[in-house]
């Protein structure tokens, strides 16, 4: 029972973690019907701008300063090469921001280097915030979830509750008669994406400690953020809310529990074959759920294309 | 956007003249005589990863070009054929199969493995399938991890070509053999794909990509259309994984992941997915940048991705697309006009490419050299990275060619206009 409350909160994280990044990605998505193949790496350059300021500066001015600079970068790349590309169509534009991905991983690696950089949580934040039975809660999951909490809670009274949430809603569905009405769409365009990119960036700077910094991270997080939004239904918050929620807690629950296809097995009325690194078979008696969770989400978005390829929540098809 | 403009050309052309089958004759005769020309091991080495790259890239873009389909996972095929090429370069039966035939093989898993997944993948074409295709093709490669039995592991699964029956007395020792085997399978590959282009069904995939709803009120279903596509460009990649497995004998979970599908996204794009040459002339410069500037620089990689984000923005016909656009001018007899304004703007730009790299090259140095190593060499001459002098030349190149690019790029367009404009028609 223990272990299930600790898994529940080590999923969570990694759940809203998903969503920071995947909200900004459906509201970009829902906008200019655009993938933005390149969000990680705005989550990648929020890690790295937080730690070039923290040398200076320490943590918390880089969780100041650091998601508004990532968002000022995304923002600059929407004006000067998105815009451009559009008239091309969508397949151009995918492919552009593919190209960006692999750019700013590259620049990562020319400024920062190739290895990984010693950026480290708050001393203040080090330690365990409580612990239930003998597993310690570390403060910082703690301070994570709050946080994101804190920001979607403000994104949603932004959307939902203000005149330019109004105008960001009304611009996603009938762009052409909000510039009738004597808005400036491109410029909401152009701050949705700067502000998509800058939540990407605080989710950068947060998960920064935790996972590791490394000019890799973009892409190791890159696609599961697809996946996230794909299952959750392109365009929808809620939906990616769920989504990230569920893989969160799936590949936390699949790492935790060490269920293995020998047990499933024998159970279904199979024997063992001796020795089993002779069989055929071999790959599929030692299977174990923690070699699977990572691919778990994959195997659910190609289940939910296939079955229902709005998405969990999403109003249109893709 | 991917027009496709020798479309109206070749319908009326129709069967096989001299005009048609030329172009195949000359490709024929270059491949005959390229290894006599670059003797060296390398150079004969680098043909023959140009040979295979360009088979996969042609394949992709019977996705990307022709039939209008982004795919994130089309490694996945090639890479498929290519193990089970290698698991039977490890049987008991190869001993009876000829080596040239082993494609073959890989090819037709390849297509099978296509046939599976294209069954739910191919149901739409753009953002549907771009993510299928990634989403297939990262569960695939993590799978190479788990099916160590199929995949090897981390090792991967290695063969030796040379266990197979001898060809007409050929043992595939040495690289020349291997890359007629090579130029072979790429010639009978690319005249089957160019065919394939020019049948209805490959016609009715231009059409689906163009427009999928006025396809389907001619009486077509788009799906199957665009299946048909997918299966072929399987068969494809399987025939270039089949010739990766003979070339290098080893394949691991490198040529199934996310990076080698990008590459042939980028290899395709930066040639030009509109033209069929396009992906044979992005897969020769792109291996040619691989393989020189590599061994030039360190962030080469830097220079590639700035190189495709710049096509991808100025560009997006590319290589072959700025090409077919210098043919009105050619026939317009007009080319000349081009010359002058071409030197004045070009030269001044690639003084500002030099000195931005230059640049670039020298902060690298300064940034991510040994503690102390303060001498680097860059274009045959070298210097200490802390002296000023290399920054000022550098900048001073880049910001003078810079501008003299600028001031001299209006009157590039301006002749660009008029070589493109017939002489007597009203401007």
């Amino acid at each position: 029972m223990d272990l299930i409350l600790v898994n529940l909160i080590d999923g969570l994280v990694t759940g809203l973690l998903l969503f920071m990044l995947s909200a900004g990605l459906t509201l970009i998505f829902s906008m200019m019907g655009v993938l933005n193949f390149a969000h990680a790496s705005f989550y990648m350059l929020g890690a790295y701008f937080a730690y070039q300021i923290s040398i200076y500066l320490g943590f918390w001015m880089g969780l100041l300063v650091a998601p508004p600079l990532v968002g000022i970068v995304g923002a600059a790349v929407e004006r000067y090469g998105l815009r451009r590309v559009h008239q091309y169509g969508h397949v151009p534009e995918l492919i552009f921001t593919f190209g960006l991905a692999l750019l700013i991983e590259e620049l990562v690696k020319f400024i920062w280097g190739n290895d990984q950089i010693a950026y480290r949580i708050p001393e203040i934040l080090e330690g365990a915030a409580f612990s239930i039975s003998s597993y310690d809660i570390p403060a910082y999951k703690v301070f994570m979830i709050f946080l994101s909490l804190g920001i979607f809670a403000g994104l949603l009274f932004v959307l939902t509750r203000t005149r330019v949430g109004m105008i960001i809603q009304a611009a996603l569905s009938y762009p052409r008669t909000v510039e009738a009405l004597g808005h400036n769409v491109p410029l909401v365009f152009m701050g949705v994406f700067g502000v998509g990119t800058a939540l990407a960036g605080v989710a950068g700077v947060i998960a920064g400690p935790v996972l590791s910094t490394f000019p890799g991270m973009a892409f190791v997080l890159g696609s599961i953020v697809f996946v996230t939004i794909v299952i959750g239904g392109l365009g929808s918050l809620g939906g990616a809310l769920v989504a990230a929620l569920i893989i969160g807690w799936m590949t936390t629950f699949a790492k935790a529990y060490n269920i293995r296809m020998e047990d499933i097995l024998t159970s279904l009325g199979f024997t063992k074959p001796e020795p089993v690194w002779d069989s055929a078979w071999a790959d599929l008696w030692t299977l174990t759920s923690p070699q699977i969770a990572d691919i778990l989400p994959y195997l659910l978005m190609i289940l939910i294309l296939v079955f229902r390829p709005h998405g969990l929540f999403g109003k249109r098809d893709v | 956007m991917m027009q496709n403009p020798d479309n109206t050309q070749g319908r009326m052309d129709g069967g096989i003249s001299m005009r048609t089958a030329m172009p195949w004759i000359l490709a024929a005769l270059l491949l005959l005589v390229m290894p006599f020309v670059f003797q060296s091991n390398s150079a004969i080495t680098i043909m023959n990863q140009m040979g295979i790259t360009i088979v996969f890239a042609l394949s992709y873009n019977m996705l990307l070009g022709q039939a209008g389909m982004l795919s994130f996972g089309h490694a996945v095929y090639m890479g498929v054929g290519g193990f089970v090429c290698v698991h039977v370069m490890n049987w008991g039966i190869f001993g009876s199969i000829p080596l040239p035939a082993l494609p073959l093989v890989g090819g037709i898993f390849g297509m099978l493995l296509a046939c599976v997944v294209g069954y739910f993948s191919t149901r739409k074409a753009g953002t549907v399938f771009a993510m299928i295709s990634l989403g297939v093709g990262e569960l695939i490669a993590a799978c190479s991890v788990i099916i160590v039995v199929f995949f090897g592991g981390e090792e991967g699964v290695s063969g030796d070509r040379t266990y197979g029956l001898p060809f007409f007395g050929v043992e595939f020792l040495n690289q020349v053999e291997v890359y007629y085997l090579t130029a072979g399978w790429l010639l009978i590959s690319a005249m089957l794909m160019y065919l394939f282009s020019r049948t209805p069904i490959g016609r009715m995939a231009n059409a689906v990509r163009d427009n999928p709803e006025r396809a389907e009120f001619l009486g077509y279903s788009s799906r199957w259309v665009r299946y048909n596509s997918f299966v072929a460009a399987g068969f494809f990649a399987g025939i270039a994984g089949g010739l990766f497995a003979i070339n290098y004998e080893i394949l691991t979970e490198e040529n199934l992941n996310l990076t080698t599908s990008g590459s042939i996204l980028l290899v395709t794009f930066l040639g030009g997915v509109g033209v069929f040459f396009g992906p044979v002339v992005g897969a020769i410069v792109f291996t040619l940048l691989q393989t020189v500037l590599s061994l030039e620089t360190e962030i080469w990689s830097l220079y590639v991705g700035a190189l495709f984000v710049a096509t991808v923005m100025f560009f997006p016909s590319g290589l072959a697309g700025v090409m077919q656009m210098h043919v009105v001018p050619i026939k317009l007899g007009k080319w000349r006009l081009l010359v002058m304004p071409y030197v004045t703007t070009l030269v001044p730009a690639i003084f500002c490419i030099i000195g931005v790299s230059g640049l670039i090259e020298v902060l690298f140095h300064a940034r991510h050299a040994a503690i102390g190593e303060t001498e680097m060499t860059l274009f045959w001459v070298t210097f200490q990275h802390t002296a000023i002098l290399p920054w000022v030349v550098f900048a001073l190149l880049a910001l003078s060619g810079f501008w003299l690019a600028r001031r001299n790029a209006p009157s590039l367009l301006d002749a660009w206009h008029r070589a493109n404009t017939p002489d007597g028609a009203d401007t």
